[in-house]
């Protein structure tokens, strides 16, 4: 009885595991698809045969940039927050 | 963290799962495709899709898919750089 708590917990565990890590993958790929329909609308023209390099260069700056531009909003954000709070 | 063979009570469970986040991701990158290709592609609605419409949509679909996978390997470049960042800085 006891053998088949403990199996029971372990199983539990692994699911939470298993669970967490999924969840994390979403969140991933949701901010994916938000980069993606950001960075199309800055970047992508007419659709053409193939994406050139100036295009792809487009794409991974804004990608970079959207979260350089979020890391910095934060801070300041949190910084004003701070004054004026205080 | 070595990845083990899951209990066998939960390894349908965990493929149902995975399932239907797969679906869940198709649904999210079909919505957003329809919608980002009628806009590029669609400027005024006609009585049918005529043939260059139908041709500015299958590669606006192709160039989509394209610019996901680019950004999705800007990010994780990037997610990469920030965690061995914030490592390097824990141990300052």
């Amino acid at each position: 009885m006891s053998d088949f708590e403990t199996d029971l917990t372990s199983n539990d565990k692994e699911l939470q595991e298993f669970l967490m890590m999924e969840k994390q993958k979403a969140q991933v790929n949701a901010q994916i698809h938000e980069f993606n329909e950001i960075c199309w609308e800055k970047c992508i023209g007419k659709p053409s045969a193939k994406l050139d390099s100036a295009t792809e260069t487009c794409l991974s700056n804004c990608v970079d940039r959207f979260i350089d531009t979020s890391l910095l909003i934060t801070q300041r954000f949190a910084q004003i927050l701070q004054k004026h709070d205080m | 963290m070595a990845a083990t063979a899951p209990a066998a009570e939960n390894v349908e469970l965990m493929s149902q799962v995975k399932q239907q986040i797969a679906l869940a991701n198709a649904q999210e990158m079909l919505s957003k495709m329809t919608e980002k290709c009628f806009k590029k592609c669609i400027h005024k609605p006609g009585k049918t899709l005529d043939a260059s419409e139908q041709r500015c949509i299958s590669q606006c679909m192709d160039r989509f898919m394209d610019s996901w996978n680019l950004v999705s390997r800007t990010y994780g470049n990037r997610l990469q750089r920030d965690h061995y960042k914030g490592a390097a800085d824990m141990a300052d």
